[in-house]
């Protein structure tokens, strides 16, 4: 195991994370500041309780998650994608590292980013409302397991894409629509049929569901298939990182 | 028994929806030996590099360095593999100190070392360890690359082009630096369109065209073998034709015909120059002053490539 060579890809990556830091933080505390404004105060006191969770409070994990997508696949797609772009990726090819190893280094640092981004928002958030997290070591490592499926997604983005919009065009296209549509500010018990049912082939719902359950003991679909889906989507970005190194697919010609 | 570090064997490269970069190419570099791979634009110099650093797979063949395959056994063969980039690609953010720190540690070796400090001393880069790259002249960042293709304490070290783009001054230290590098015990293989630069670092000589090593030869064997040396004579009096009693010769007038050139092989037994000086002094054909000189290796790869076309 090349511990140097992981050490040396975290390291880059959080000092590149490091040079942004204040931007890097401040984004995610203004956004949750106006979304608690808008939905926890203005439209949030209009709203019933979800169960016995307050509205305000109800729309916390979801919002968590919402950055945390985001976070994670920008972040360890742009890692990868920048030395592809600028031609210093040699030096990766070049090097004694693993796949793994390799992977270790860029995801480990993108899923600590928004790991730490995560908990920014959640400390936001015991501004506005009343939180009391059912089960917490349950939820870091649920954070934990949704960061590096999506920075392993991410990854995998950042060697496929050829450009900077296709970097940006699947976030946009498929990641925040079904997190909106994912229940990410409402339960879909709210919902109508044939909506609900369509929903639950939403793996987005699943994630958010079982985070949820974590903060307050409740979810709209089975908790298990929550884990499932989760774990199964790192297992299925983590084989295609694999494919991709075994077969040197957009990296070597 | 010299030790060989470097085995390529067979290796061939077939770019996807592109062309035939190498043809089947055979090498071996034994250790502590200065390779030059001589070769015009597009002759696939950079992809032989490529594909024995791991960065281009290749269509066949394999490649040993330093006893480990370096497929089956990258790990080990990658380690011993210092490689500067023709192109100029680095994290511009970054500071000198921290990429080559970087390139260390990637390659498996503690960041913590006084070595790091003895390679950026050789490369005059101590002073502007904490500047960032981005604010670094051309020839400085080239230096950058180097400092970190040797931050690991390879054993065979590829320097694509170093010398292009690089001012007379730089390319002096370059030369400087890879024969203070072969003191130190180090097999290095460069590329280079400059046959002055092969001349001047290598103890032999590949000649690469059109995917295809034409040969390998030591830098020495290959000037005598292939060295032409050509005689002047400097006429009194200009002729309009080459007399009939030097047609054996086959001399060239030029200059006007001020100049006799008599081109002869340097190795053959007997190089005629006698003979021909007796003709001319029997003609009473007046020169006043002779000179042969060598050709250089570019005379040498202007002919092979020329053949081969
Ligand atoms: N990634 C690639 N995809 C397709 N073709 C390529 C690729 N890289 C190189 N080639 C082609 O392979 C051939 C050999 O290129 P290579 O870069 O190895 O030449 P070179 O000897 O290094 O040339 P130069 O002196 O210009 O650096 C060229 O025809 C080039 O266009
Ligand atoms: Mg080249």
């Amino acid at each position: 195991m090349n511990l140097h060579g992981i050490w040396a890809i975290y390291r880059f990556e959080m000092a590149r994370f490091g040079r942004t830091i204040w931007t890097s933080l401040a984004t995610p505390v203004i956004t949750t500041t106006l979304y608690f404004i808008v939905f926890g105060s203005a439209i949030g006191s209009q709203m019933k309780n979800i169960g016995d969770v307050p509205y305000g409070a109800f729309i916390v994990p979801g919002l968590m998650l919402l950055t945390i997508f985001s976070e994670s696949v920008f972040n360890a797609s742009l890692g990868i994608y920048m030395p592809k772009f600028t031609g210093t990726i040699y030096e990766l090819l070049s090097a004694p590292l693993s796949a793994v190893e390799t992977v270790i280094g860029y995801v480990g640092a993108a899923a600590t980013k928004s790991l730490v981004i995560g908990l920014v928002i959640f400390a936001t958030a015991h501004l506005f409302v009343d939180l009391h997290v059912a089960h917490p070591l349950l939820m870091l490592f649920y954070l934990l397991l949704v960061a590096a499926s999506f920075s392993l997604f991410g990854f995998c983005l950042g060697i496929w894409a050829n450009g900077f919009e296709q970097l940006q065009i699947i976030p946009l296209l498929v990641i925040t629509p079904l997190t909106f549509l994912g229940g990410a500010f409402y339960s879909l018990t709210v919902l109508p049929e044939p909506w609900r049912t369509v929903t639950l082939f939403n793996p987005v719902a699943y994630l958010i569901n079982g985070f949820r359950w974590t903060f307050f003991g409740i979810s709209d679909v089975d908790v298990l298939a929550c884990v499932a889906v989760t774990a199964g989507f790192g297992a299925f970005c983590l084989a295609a990182v694999v494919a991709i190194f075994r077969t040197g697919w957009r990296l070597k010609s | 028994m010299p030790e060989p570090i470097l085995t390529v064997a067979g290796v061939s490269k077939t770019y996807k929806n592109g062309p035939t970069a190498l043809k089947t190419v055979d090498l071996e570099v034994n250790r502590g030996e200065i390779v030059a791979l001589l070769g015009p634009n597009g002759a696939g110099k950079t992809t032989l590099i490529s594909i024995i650093c791991g960065i281009v797979t290749p269509s066949s063949g394999s490649v040993t360095v330093a006893g480990h395959d370096v497929v089956r056994d990258y790990k080990a063969a990658r380690r011993a593999i210092g490689l500067v980039p023709q192109e100029l690609a680095t994290d511009q953010f970054e500071s000198v100190l921290a990429t080559v720190t970087f390139s260390r540690r990637l390659f498996g070796r503690s960041g913590h070392s006084d070595y790091i400090e003895q390679v950026l001393r050789d490369l005059s880069l101590w002073e502007k360890r904490d500047a960032k790259i981005k604010d670094l002249s051309g020839g400085m960042k080239r230096r950058v690359l180097i400092a970190k293709a040797l931050a690991h304490e390879p054993e065979i070290l590829f320097l694509d082009e170093p010398t292009a783009g690089v001012d007379v001054a730089l390319r002096r230290d370059m030369w400087k630096l890879v024969h203070r590098l072969r003191e130190q015990g180090a097999t290095i293989i460069l590329t280079t369109h400059y046959i002055e630069e092969a001349e001047e670092m290598a103890d032999r000589v590949g000649v690469i065209s059109r995917g295809e090593l034409l040969l390998v030869e030591e830098k020495d064997a290959l000037m005598a073998k292939l060295g032409k040396r050509q005689m002047d004579l400097t006429l009194v009096e200009p002729l309009d034709a080459v007399p009939a009693a030097l047609a054996r010769w086959s001399p060239t007038l030029e200059d006007e015909g001020h100049t006799l050139r008599y081109v002869f092989d340097a190795k053959a037994e007997n190089t005629g120059i006698p003979e021909l000086l007796a003709a001319v002094a029997e003609r009473h054909i007046a020169f006043k002053d002779l000179e042969t000189r060598k050709s250089s290796l570019e005379d040498i790869f202007v002919d092979l490539v020329g053949q081969r076309a």
